[in-house]
């Protein structure tokens, strides 16, 4: 076979492992993902034991309180996203071990397996209510939704994918910070996405950054908070310093509801508190306010 | 032997001089001292690295200002809450060319350094970098920045005025501006409250000066729940300038004279100021767009990860990997 014929069967060998890849994700589709480890979990507010499945039926809200549990990436985008109309971009990225850390590579694959993603964040094209936009979720159950260098790598690309397509970016935060797995390079990726940012910006460009629990680190201290509307959901935990690092520094108990979404609110750093309920209606009418889309 | 036990050595060895008489067992000694200089003081652990970034004695940020420009002029306030004294900012020039310089400054003493919040940064320090940033970038001026910082502080007060917020509005205003920025890591850079103030076109960085995502205390807790570990962390965590050289984070490594900048400042200075004025040299060649296009164009290479593509399917997982581990 020469080099053309070889290169034709790579290219085909690679376009069918793409699409193994994405067959395997539920977008698209209505079902849920299942729940690993137990079938019980306590909710945090009202200390009730409550059941995952009803739990995820009723959109990872408490049915006693209404407390707002972690959703999951891909129930995220099926939850937002008009069906049928995700696209994902940007697959085939790998995490690499750059300061050779022992376990690190070990950890990762457990992590794909059991969240059926790649890493901590996906993006894509949606539309929502008909509204075309570029969506990207990050999910807190991949190592804390930590960013890394293929995070940081993805959420850049999220940001230049819009600027050439000349649409509105929402991101959905969730995550403990920057990956110290990574070193340094974790560190870097937070002038790498804010750089990306402030380019879709100058391009006269919406972004809408939701905050999710938790949202900490060195995600809160770049894009999270470079939003030209920055919403939150009920009682996520929003802030540069984690609780226990601020208890042990003052030396103090920390008030209650600290770094809470309400508190942020009050304080002046986010827009608006939007119940998961009506997350979808808000961002719809955002999104009609700025540019003509129909 | 770490360095402080091996620094201590030394002072004793040098005391000894003053006690001895013949002279010519002071020449042996001398001998000695200076043999225990080159060898023993120059064989250094990223964990020795460490203790000197952040030794008492090390030269702080206002010792290096006063050095690079001696009539410098403190501009204070971020104007929208107080001055933050962990931060100092001000206009002055080197070499004749007027440079915007932003520090954080650890204090020299105990009371100082109280005062200066242990160079731990409030939201109102970066708000005042940012401020004066722009200031240079409305009159032209080049930036330079000395990172001297264990972390931004976490505190209730920091948390309430948007530590996080202040970190990222900097880091998207310094990618905009189109005046060269020069960094220079003098001691700690810890984490993104260093990075804060480092988003730079060149950044150098001393031998000794350490650059990182956390502090290896906190590496070592996190990651392994045991705080003694932590120079088995700083050697993991790859935090010292040669190591962050390799990995093409810095662009210039700023020598020290064996055991740390402390045992010669001057010398320090001296060659601080040369690689600055070296760097602004060539900086200066570039226009506005020119700056800002190097300073996002190295920012957007910044990370380490592979993708799939046509040529490495099925071939070879990670080569830019092997090449790393084979180093
Ligand atoms: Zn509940």
């Amino acid at each position: 076979m020469n080099d053309i014929g070889k290169s034709i069967t790579k290219r085909k060998q690679l376009k069918q492992k793409l699409k193994i890849f994405q067959e395997e994700r539920p977008f698209n589709k209505a079902q849920k993902m299942d729940v690993p480890k137990g079938l019980y979990e306590k909710c945090p507010t009202c200390e009730r034991t409550v059941n995952k499945k009803t739990n995820i039926i009723n959109d990872y809200i408490c049915t006693h309180c209404g407390n707002h549990f972690r959703m999951r990436a891909i129930d995220r985008i099926n939850y937002i996203v008009d069906s049928e109309t995700f696209i994902e971009k940007g697959i085939g990225y790998i995490t690499l071990n750059p300061l050779f850390q022992n376990g690190y590579e070990e950890k990762i694959q457990e992590y794909k397996k059991n969240t059926h993603l790649d890493e901590a964040y996906i993006y894509g094209y949606g539309k929502i209510n008909n509204k075309p936009c570029v969506i990207g979720v990050m999910d807190s159950y991949f190592l804390m939704g930590s960013m890394g260098s293929v995070v940081g790598e993805k959420v850049t690309k999220t940001f230049e994918y819009a600027i050439y397509k000349r649409l509105p970016v929402i991101i959905f935060c969730a995550s403990g910070g920057a990956r110290m797995q990574e070193g340094i390079f974790s560190l870097m990726q937070m002038a790498k996405t804010s750089a990306a940012v402030a380019r879709h910006s100058k391009m006269g460009l919406l972004y809408i950054s939701v905050l999710t629990h938790p949202t900490t680190g060195g995600v809160n201290a770049s894009f999270a908070s470079l939003g030209d509307i920055i919403l939150a959901e009920p009682n996520a935990l929003i802030g540069f310093a984690g609780p226990r690092v601020i208890e042990q520094t003052i030396k103090q108990k920390l008030p209650e509801g600290f770094q809470r979404s309400e508190f942020l609110l009050e304080k002046g750093f986010i827009d608006q508190v939007v119940h998961r309920k009506d997350l979808k209606t808000v961002l719809a009418k955002l999104l009609a306010f700025h540019g003509g889309y129909n | 032997m770490n360095i402080l036990e091996k620094e201590k050595k030394l002072i004793a060895l040098e005391k000894q001089i003053d006690s001895l008489g013949n002279a010519n067992s002071v020449k042996k000694l001398k001998a000695e001292i200076d043999n225990f200089k080159q060898n023993e003081m120059t064989k250094l652990s990223a964990w020795d690295r460490v203790l000197l970034a952040r030794h008492q004695a090390r030269p702080k940020a206002k010792e290096f200002i006063n050095y690079l420009s001696p009539n410098f002029i403190e501009l204070h306030g971020d104007r929208l809450y107080r001055d933050d004294p962990s931060i100092i900012g001000g206009i002055g020039t080197i070499d004749g060319n007027v440079f915007t310089i932003i520090a954080q400054q650890k204090g020299a003493t105990t009371e100082d350094n109280i005062k200066r919040n242990f160079a731990m940064p409030h939201p109102e320090g970066y708000r005042k970098a940012l401020r004066l940033m722009q200031q240079a970038e409305k009159f032209k001026r080049p930036i330079l920045t000395l990172i001297d910082t264990p972390g931004a502080y976490p505190g209730i007060g920091a948390e309430e005025r948007g530590q996080g917020q202040a970190i990222a509005q900097n880091l998207m205003e310094m990618s905009k501006l189109t005046v060269p920025i020069i960094t220079v890591i003098i001691g700690e850079g810890g984490s993104g409250g260093a990075l804060a103030i480092g988003f730079a076109n060149k950044m150098l960085m001393l031998e000794n000066a350490i650059f990182s995502i956390l502090s290896p205390e906190g590496y070592a807790s996190i990651l392994w729940k045991d705080v003694t570990k932590a120079p088995q962390a700083a050697e993991a965590m790859k935090l010292t300038a040669y190591d962050l050289k390799d990995f093409q984070i810095i662009d210039e490594i700023i020598k020290e004279p064996p055991g740390g900048a402390h045992f010669d400042k001057e010398k320090v200075f001296i060659d601080t100021k040369v690689a600055i004025l070296d760097t602004y040299n060539k900086l200066k060649k570039l226009t506005g767009i020119e700056l800002y296009y190097q300073r996002n164009t190295k920012t957007r290479n910044y990370g380490f990860l592979q993708r799939f593509n046509y040529d490495n399917l099925g071939g070879i997982k990670n080569d830019i990997h092997k090449d790393f581990r084979d180093r």
